[in-house]
């Protein structure tokens, strides 16, 4: 999905103007984060960061970057392209949808963004790391015990290396990811490492994982959850969504 | 209690548990020296089910004995055992083998899903200790027994609609009637009467020793159904008279399934089915079928009148060969006939102070089709070509009566 964004004064006026030859890539990548009403744009030389926050405890990015110049991206027949502008502070996000020569234009009004947190989550305070495909956790997402409050994830370079749990009605569940899966990309754990995460919180992340093929999770050392989703378009264009989330305060009972 | 369920087999145990949940909210875990007993039974007693796998079934199973030597028994949700075989189509492909086992001191019971790409899935669930479920009944003393491929009751079930509670079964001599039951109290300007008929070739196996009816809740038949189906196995059907349970068992070599139905009894039975009718039984189909030439995919439409009030007439067709049942008189329900009536503007070709019912008859594909406006009823008689598999679907008929 090819964005590219160009920076004009004068004539148009246009602070930020980004055109997409499909536009349901973006929706798509949009529909993954859509879990509160209000998101924060942020426009970058790089590309376009969409970010949606709950309750400080969770947040969720999407990144749509810009393609590289002079590649020429094939639009496909019955594809809607997108022409987004905005004229700066105050004016609306004015959005050119076009389709089989038909234009609609939408003027959506602007806030206040509030400051998105900072979860202070750096590579070199990172703990444990695997990198799966999406495929495997896939299954196990669709299948973990929903009255179970929290997810409980537990990472570590010894057995059971990489376990999901749930503490339900029924009982408790646990799934385990060998070091050694082929569903395994990547296996980095350097300490034994047990977090809990309120289920409801991550129950959103489940739409980013239908969308991906591979998903990055990583803690730190203060249990702060890192998960980071790798989107392939139908045009191989990659976008990323990652969510960040913090532990749940309950004290562990064993 | 330590076990191994590997390959299709994983599948089975799936498909039974959920089978079970059909019947109660509970399941019953008995494991015993000739094998694993599931049972489930519902709330108002009137339906039992037990699974019994036995050790042949797993690839390892080791029953461990319980110091005082009294056999270990324990319930727990079903709907939990039911969340560990979730996504029944995809088990084939993912699980490999399921490890059963049952920590008596813990009061734990685990299963182990091993899944391919080295992904195990542990569910450690709770149980309470129960007292022993076991429905008392011998069904080789039934008078009547009877033996069909699941397809054919599947197939026969496929007619009555998913809210039906209750289905009557009637035996003969050669033949097998299944009803919907329509309780007394219901209108009976509304109720819908199916009734199928099979003939004794169509089973396995056809055991009759009196002419009986009996009647039992369709929702457990088709618990039972949904298993046999996916292995293929045979459903016994052993009963005797009205009031005593029918038995519905599917066995095989390392399997023993058997559905405790209870059947209402004969007072209400019989009334239901003079009330529903309201005339006399009607004679069993002719066989004229068995001599004529038929062409089974002829498409013959016939109408005809019948002794009765009618508001409405059908025109004549040309009359085939393939006549069915002649109807004695029934009682009308001007409402239904009214709605007939407005999109069929033909004129009466004979006068009667009282107007005739009408009557529609088709043969389709080797099923005898006949439909009467008393509230609609439909008989399906299948031709001895047993074409029967060919399964019509009733609302087509109904927009070409409204024709």
């Amino acid at each position: 999905m090819p964005l590219s964004t160009q920076s004009q004064t004068g004539g148009d006026n246009y602070v930020l103007v980004a055109s997409l030859d499909n536009v349901r890539n973006l929706s798509n990548i949009l529909k993954a984060i859509t879990f509160k009403d209000h998101a924060i744009f942020n426009a970058t030389p790089n590309g376009l960061k969409v970010t949606v926050e709950d309750s400080k405890c969770l947040q969720a990015n999407a990144f749509i970057q810009v393609n590289l110049p002079g590649v020429y991206h094939q639009r496909g027949l019955m594809a809607t392209a997108l022409r987004m502008c905005y004229n700066g502070y105050g004016y609306p996000l004015t959005l050119f949808l076009e389709e089989g020569g038909v234009v609609t234009v939408c003027k959506i009004n602007t806030q206040e963004p509030e400051e998105p947190i900072d979860f202070e989550f750096c590579s070199t305070n990172v703990t444990n790391k695997v990198i799966l495909q999406s495929e495997s956790l896939k299954e196990a997402f669709s299948e973990l015990d929903m009255t179970s409050e929290v997810l409980q994830i537990t990472m570590s370079p010894s057995q059971p290396y990489f376990r999901l749990s749930t503490f339900g009605n029924s009982g408790n569940a646990h799934y385990d990811y060998p070091k050694d899966s082929d569903m395994m990309e990547l296996f980095q754990c350097t300490k034994t490492q047990t977090n809990r995460y309120k289920m409801s919180l991550l129950k959103p992340s489940t739409k980013a994982l239908a969308l991906s093929c591979k998903v990055s999770v990583r803690t730190d050392s203060r249990g702060f959850l890192s998960l980071q989703y790798l989107v392939r378009n139908d045009d191989g264009q990659i976008c990323f969504v990652e969510y960040y989330c913090c532990p749940d305060e309950e004290v562990e009972e064993e | 209690m330590d076990c191994v369920v590997t390959g299709g087999n994983v599948k089975v145990l799936a498909k039974a548990i959920h089978s079970l949940s059909r019947i109660g909210d509970e399941l019953y875990l008995e494991p015993q020296e000739d094998g694993l007993a599931l049972r489930s039974v519902n709330s108002s007693r009137s339906a039992y089910a037990c699974f019994l796998f036995s050790p042949l079934f797993f690839s390892r199973y080791c029953v461990y004995t319980i110091p005082l030597g009294h056999a270990f028994r324990c319930k727990m949700a079903i709907k939990c055992v039911q969340a560990v075989f979730r996504s029944l189509s995809s088990l084939e492909k993912t699980v490999e083998k399921c490890h059963i086992e049952l920590d008596g001191e813990k009061s734990r019971l685990t299963f182990t899903l091993h899944c391919k790409h080295g992904l195990l899935k542990t569910h450690n669930l709770s149980f309470q200790d129960s007292e022993s479920l076991q429905a008392v009944f011998d069904k080789e003393s039934c008078a009547n027994m009877l033996r069909a491929q699941p397809r054919l009751l599947v197939d026969t079930v496929l007619h009555f609609p998913p809210s039906l509670e209750e289905v009557s079964v009637s035996v003969s001599g050669e033949r097998v009637w299944f009803r919907n039951h329509v309780d007394d109290e219901a209108e009976q300007s509304k109720a819908m009467l199916t009734e199928l008929c099979l003939s004794s070739d169509e089973f396995d196996h056809f055991a009759v020793g009196a002419q009986t009816s009996i009647t039992f809740c369709l929702k457990e038949l088709r618990g039972l159904l949904v298993f046999a189906e996916s292995t293929g196995l045979p459903v016994s059907v052993y009963f005797d008279e009205p009031g005593s349970p029918v038995v519905l068992s599917v066995t095989d070599s390392v399997l023993e399934v058997n559905f405790v139905l209870a059947t209402l009894s004969d007072d209400s039975n019989l009334c239901n089915h003079n009330n529903n009718t309201k005339r006399a039984r009607s004679p069993p189909p002719p066989d004229d079928f068995m001599t004529d030439d038929i062409d089974s995919y002829l498409i013959a439409m016939e109408t005809s009148e019948l002794a009765g009030p009618s508001d409405a007439l059908a025109p004549r067709c040309p009359s085939s060969n393939h006549t069915l049942t002649t109807q004695p008189s029934v009682d009308i329900h001007r409402r239904r006939l009214e709605r007939g009536e407005e999109e069929e503007e033909e004129e009466d070709t004979e006068d009667t102070e009282r107007p005739p019912n009408k009557k529609v008859s088709f043969v389709v594909k080797g099923l005898a089709v006949t439909y009467t406006t008393v509230g609609i009823n439909v008989t399906l008689t299948p031709l001895p070509l047993s074409l029967y598999s060919c399964s019509v679907p009733l609302s087509l008929f109904r927009v070409s009566l409204s024709l």
